[in-house]
């Protein structure tokens, strides 16, 4: 049934359709409506049974998740930004350890300097954990996703992590199209543990292993999200025949089949570089966009094979390594091996600054020009860049660079002061 | 034949040896068909309190429970000694997550356990003093305030002992360890620091706390069962002395642990709903120098130039305690006695 709903109540109520049976979370934002609604559901008895479980911290909030799935129970969390990071050291033992729990990363900055808005630094910093990685490109998919995560997460015995864009997607209100409760419970079976806390047949879960085992540990880790690489569009296409909806499976090009340029990105972005593109093609351009869903397992294949055609390829990030530059981009240029490609970084949308259609048509106007940088900071305010940097060569102790800033762009407390 | 007269109070505490017990009344231990929770093979030190405390506490939890223990252990000696895949001591469904997480995974356990409608089943999560007071704190606090429904065992032996005897939050002062060296003017651990544990625990008003020593094992498992007769979160702590992180003889574990009980040092007592319900009292109180001086990492205040001054600190720490818990009774024989 299709509804006007915000994307974090659509997201509460297809979880709650999966039947999780501990929930625990720790609030920040902007995964606070996802949780408030779980919450609010287990709390009415609309989800039962299901313990609901107001933790201390992020740390604790995947601690309890892995207590949980370790006793054979369907575990759900979410978090973002500083709360993914504060449990960092509990997500890469849930992957270890093999728990399949389902977490939505409502993804946004790390500071400092804090900053509460979108954008893809915090999945991108646990992107060797051993999670899937999976991004929504809007509600719709979100929500389905999530159906979708628990079914592979627990045929594979890997944590999913379901990546969706903070505020441009949780507090977004658009029509979703919520599945049914019998479809749930026909698409996702019961949860059947490889490993279990049972008193009838004790194991120990967790202990130690020397370098005689544990690179063969990490090898098997990596050949499950391998095979998370076949299982993923064939989950996603048997969604489609039950739902009639396409959501998830690896990568979704759009008029790619002939384009020069392909621009790749992951997210919500992708709507607004569709736009982009469908203006471009208007006029005859040949332009395509690569969605990448699947962040982790990284679909290699399915990428060389979209993008072997373009002459090239425009990697839109909303997180870099610092130092370094692109990450997708760096997965890309593996995945391509291709010397005769272009490829092209434009990292964008840092912090929640908005990707606009107008900057993404420069971004194409310099690619189909041949004029864009190897790696370049959508609509950053390079004279804002250069005077801080001359304060910071003229005066050693030049204060914080973000208050900086923030004067020479003129913001209330400054125009206070003067 | 020869006979041998029985000294009633020959180990000096006042102790009844499980042979003069009747059958029912000996420890869990001292049972024919009493589990093997933590099975032998494992690779603790000689002399190790650990070990002791863990296997009392976990058979005595199962006897509690007819055998439905699910144990969560804290990265630690415990967790190392008794553990390395493929080999395990452990007899019971067994989870070590991480070193600051095991009452959070605890909480997870029993969580699930109750979405499952399991009843019968109930959860002990351990720790040594690190993972307790220290990195585990946050866990813990919140497992507590929560009242969740586990038993949170701390083995304390003052010191992270796994990973080459460092200072912990549990450390007495001036006790020496690889962070607190025994060298300039005040040799060893700061005095005025550390955390009071149990106090804290009772503090969260949680319906049992209590404290224990592997001096007496029949009050350990007495306090296991005790424990387990009760719902919701339940916190205790026992100290363990550490043969290679005290720098004592293999051999003195049990009399080391006695005679920090029987100083003062280590209050023995239970409460309910942060009330002080009972205190085990001093039998022959003992000054602090006889605990201190066999234990090397004491050593600095001995010696040509005994360090007469911080003896009489700790001292009075100990004198804090009897007061403060009332642990000499009309009943405790003199020191000379």
């Amino acid at each position: 049934m299709l509804r006007q709903i915000e994307g974090s109540r659509a997201i509460a109520e297809t979880v709650a359709l999966c039947r999780p049976e501990v929930v625990c979370a720790y609030p920040i934002s902007p995964q606070t409506h996802i949780i408030e609604a779980v919450g609010e559901l287990v709390k009415a008895g609309t989800l039962t049974p299901c313990e609901f479980i107001n933790v201390e911290s992020e740390f604790a909030a995947m601690s309890v998740a892995i207590g949980a799935s370790a006793t054979g129970a369907r575990a759900y969390t979410a978090t973002s930004s500083q709360g993914l990071l504060f449990m960092m050291e509990a997500v890469y033992n849930a992957a270890g350890l093999g728990l399949p729990i389902v977490m939505t990363l409502a993804n946004r900055a790390i500071g400092a300097p804090i900053n509460i808005w979108n954008d893809h630094s915090d999945a991108m910093a646990v992107r060797d954990s051993g999670w899937i990685q999976l991004f929504a490109e809007s509600n719709q998919e979100a929500a389905d996703l999530h159906v979708q995560a628990f079914r592979l997460a627990e045929e594979l015995s890997i944590p999913v992590m379901v990546c969706v864009d903070g505020f441009i997607l949780t507090h977004a209100v658009e029509g979703v199209d919520l599945l049914e409760q019998s479809f749930v419970d026909a698409f996702l079976p019961p949860y059947e543990p490889r490993q279990v806390l049972d008193t009838n047949a004790p194991v120990s879960i967790g202990a130690m292993v020397g370098p005689e085992a544990f690179e063969e540990v990490r090898y098997l880790a990596h050949l499950r999200q391998l095979d998370a690489l076949e299982r993923i569009p064939e989950i996603a296409q048997e969604f489609f025949e039950a739902s009639g909806r396409d959501s998830g499976g690896l990568v979704r090009p759009y008029r790619t089949d002939d384009a020069e340029v392909i621009v790749v990105a992951m997210g919500s972005v992708l709507g607004t570089l569709k736009d982009a593109v469908d203006l471009r093609r208007d006029l005859g351009e040949r332009v395509g966009v690569l969605g990448v869903t699947s962040f982790r397992p990284f679909p290699s294949e399915a990428i060389r094979d979209a993008l072997k055609h373009a002459r090239q390829v425009v990697v839109i990030e909303k997180a870099f390594s610092i130092g370094a530059g692109g990450v997708l981009s760096s997965d890309i240029a593996i995945a391509m091996h291709r010397e005769e490609t272009l490829l092209r970084t434009v990292v964008a949308g840092l912090g929640g600054r908005a990707i606009t259609r107008r900057s993404l048509e420069k971004v194409l106007d310099d690619a189909s020009d041949n004029e864009l940088a190897p790696l370049t900071f959508l609509d950053l305010d390079h004279d804002a860049v250069d005077r801080e940097r001359a304060r910071m060569q003229a005066t050693r102790r030049s204060g914080p660079s973000a208050e900086n800033l923030l004067r020479d762009r003129g913001t209330v407390s400054q125009k206070a002061d003067a | 034949m020869t006979s041998q007269d029985v000294h009633f109070y020959q180990v000096g505490s006042f102790a009844v040896g499980n042979r003069l017990l009747e059958q029912e009344e000996r420890t869990v231990q001292a049972q024919v068909d009493r589990t093997n929770s933590i099975d032998s093979g494992h690779r603790a030190c000689q002399g190790c309190g650990e070990a002791l405390g863990a296997r009392y506490a976990l058979d005595a939890a199962m006897r509690a429970t007819n055998g439905q223990i699910v144990a969560v252990n804290a990265t630690g000696c415990l967790e190392v000694f008794s553990t390395p895949y493929p080999e395990t001591s452990w007899r019971i469904p067994w989870l070590h997550s991480l070193f600051g997480n095991a009452p959070a995974v605890a909480t997870g356990v029993a969580a699930a356990l109750r979405a499952k409608g399991i009843e019968d089943v109930r959860v002990v999560a351990q720790a040594g003093d690190g993972g307790t007071v220290d990195i585990g704190f946050g866990c813990l606090s919140g497992m507590f305030e929560r009242n969740d429904d586990v038993l949170f065992i701390c083995y304390d032996n003052e010191g992270y002992m796994n990973t080459g005897v460092q200072r912990s939050a549990a450390t007495p002062p001036a006790a020496r360890t690889a962070t607190t060296k025994a060298v300039g003017a005040e040799p060893g651990n700061t005095f005025g620091q550390g955390k009071d544990l149990p106090r804290i625990a009772m503090a969260h008003n949680i319906p049992y706390v209590a404290t224990a020593t592997v001096a007496d094992l029949h009050d350990l498992e007495r306090k296991v069962e005790r424990a387990m007769e009760f719902h919701g979160a339940r916190y205790l702590h026992v100290l363990v002395p550490c043969p290679l992180g005290w720098g004592s003889a293999s051999n003195e574990t049990i009399h080391i642990a006695r005679l920090a009980k029987e100083s003062g040092l280590f209050p023995v007592f239970e409460a309910e709903d942060g009330v002080v319900r009972s205190v085990s009292p001093i039998r022959r109180r003992v000054p602090v120098e006889e605990y201190l001086k066999l234990q090397r990492r004491f050593a600095h205040l001995f010696g040509p130039h005994p360090r007469l001054d911080v003896i009489a600190r700790i001292q009075s720490m100990a004198d804090a305690n009897i007061e403060r818990y009332g642990l000499v009774s009309p009943e405790s024989l003199e020191e000379s006695s």
